[in-house]
């Protein structure tokens, strides 16, 4: 396999690209494998990395009933950031920016990870309130943050409406400076070759249709290409979760949504960072190639359909034309929808299923692009040990019972 | 804009609709002791179904509640029952 570097790059350039190999192989289905992960997104695919980086264990395939990170993974919005409240999240979300710093390097993949900040508006002396207590829980919990007033914002984001008379005036914010984006298609990517490269099969177009079971335990999946055998079974399907359990016979505390995005026509360079306005239901940022990235809340009707709806396009682009006046004449280039998994308390699942051999990997809502270093890391120690690590522990399924919530409905800002 | 029918006041824009539960949960019965993984499945499990789904929708500009049949995937509407009649 090619390794990526500036000196491929200069020798392929003189070679008329002719010595560039598939990034990864497609394999046939073996009988059986140690580990077999269902789903082809982020999280499947890093935690195939990290089981064989990380435990050598490399007798493990992924299933992806489409393409390689063609579900959430490749339609977010690319923000990554650990502005959480929480201990149990800000361990979690920062271990995830932390791996993302280093990721580049680790993956021999470009992931162009931008710490361009992100900022969370506050919109009023009530909200102000609110920002400082953010501040402080982030800075506790060892995450970088500033709290910043109308002036700090008014130069860290020009193109912001800051007049007094606005629907919701702009009073402050608590910014974070090692938040930003990623290139989403790339950490997907990144990760299946790297994947690849250490032994893992990445078996696409393959879709799980059932659990083979035996005694009470998970020995395998039935597949649109065949029964494949399994030691143990990792599920990270984000909103089909529900989906699979129905299958496997266990039960989730989740409900799947359409979560829209929107990107803009390019532009010329107008923004720099990430900025939120959670009144306005609305967040932005500016990809390189110059489109503005766009996001807001869920639709808040269950559903399965890859699609939006006009109510929250409203709310969303709405809210962009009011904190951004300058844009309201920009043409949006396209706009499309996920199925998230949302959990009652807006955290992620990771742990034992409840079924003999599954575990899950579910429940990021509308978080999980932020997470997949992280989410992957974690998975992998509790798929080679059977042992949660310390910083997944809390996100254990058994949280709804025992009543240990950690409850980042409204830490995180928006509808997440 | 999707179009939902309100039993009572007939077919109105979905934004004055709000998704209340799935269908058919019952509450435990408090008059007898009620276990943590009881309470749990009550409060949090979902049946979150891909396909045909009934569920617990109001109205909010009459503030009544019904139970709509839908399509979790296509959207279409199947029917929507009132839940005065008894029909839960």
């Amino acid at each position: 396999m090619t390794r990526y570097s500036a000196f491929a790059v200069f020798r392929e350039g003189l070679r008329r690209q002719k010595g560039w190999k598939p990034a990864w192989r497609s394999p046939k289905p073996k009988k059986a494998y140690d580990v077999v992960i269902i789903g082809g997104g982020g999280h499947g695919l890093a935690t195939a990395f990290y089981l064989a980086k990380n435990h050598g264990i490399r007798n493990v395939a992924v299933l992806e009933k489409g393409w390689l990170g063609g579900g959430n993974t490749g339609r977010n919005t690319t923000a990554i950031r650990s502005n959480y409240f929480y201990p149990e999240s800000a361990a979690l979300y920062d271990f995830s920016v932390k791996l993302y710093e280093g990721l580049s390097r680790a993956l021999n993949y470009n992931v162009m990870f931008s710490q361009r900040g992100m900022i969370v508006l506050a919109h009023s002396e009530h909200d102000m309130e609110m920002a400082t207590r953010q501040y402080n829980a982030m800075r506790l919990n060892g995450v970088d943050a500033v709290l910043m007033g109308r002036d700090a914002v008014r130069r860290l984001v020009p193109v912001l409406d800051m007049s007094l008379d606005a629907r919701f005036p702009i009073h402050g914010g608590v910014f974070q400076p090692r938040a930003g984006t990623g290139r989403h298609d790339a950490v997907a990517w990144g990760y299946a070759r790297a994947a690849d490269r250490l032994g893992v099969d990445l078996i696409q177009n393959c879709a799980v249709q059932g659990f083979v079971m035996e005694a009470g335990r998970c020995v395998g999946v039935q597949t649109s290409r065949g029964e494949i055998g399994a030691g143990i079974v990792g599920a990270a399907v984000a909103g089909h979760s529900s989906v699979l359990a129905q299958m496997g016979g266990y039960h989730l505390p989740i409900q799947s949504y359409v979560l829209q995005a929107f990107v803009s026509e390019p532009l010329k360079p107008i923004l720099d960072t990430v900025v939120l306005a959670p009144a306005l239901g609305t967040y932005v940022s500016q990809s390189d190639k110059g489109g503005l990235v766009i996001g807001g809340g869920l639709d808040r009707v269950p559903a399965y359909g890859q699609r939006g709806n006009m109510p929250m396009q409203e709310t969303v682009l709405g809210g962009l034309c009011e904190m951004m006046p300058a844009l309201a004449r920009v043409k949006l280039l396209r706009h499309w929808g996920g199925i998230v998994d949302v959990t009652p308390d807006s955290s992620p699942i990771l742990g034992r299923s409840g079924v003999d051999g599954i575990y899950l990997n579910c429940g990021w809502g509308t978080g999980g692009f932020k997470a997949i270093p992280a989410g992957g890391y974690l998975f992998a120690h509790l798929l080679a040990t059977g042992q949660h690590h310390d910083i997944s522990r809390p996100f254990d399924l058994s949280r709804f019972a025992s009543g240990a919530l950690v409850d980042e409905s409204a830490a995180s800002g928006i509808a997440h | 804009m999707q179009v939902f029918p309100c039993p009572y006041c007939g077919p109105r824009n979905e934004t004055e609709f709000r998704y209340i539960a799935a269908a058919g949960k019952t509450r435990p019965d408090t008059t007898q002791p009620v276990q943590d993984q009881d309470w749990a499945r009550y409060l949090y499990r979902q049946r979150n179904e891909k396909g045909a789904v009934r569920e617990v929708w109001m109205h909010l500009t009459c503030g009544e509640l019904f139970v709509m049949e839908r399509d979790s995937v296509t959207m279409e509407v199947l029917g929507s029952t009132a839940l005065r009649d008894g029909v839960e």
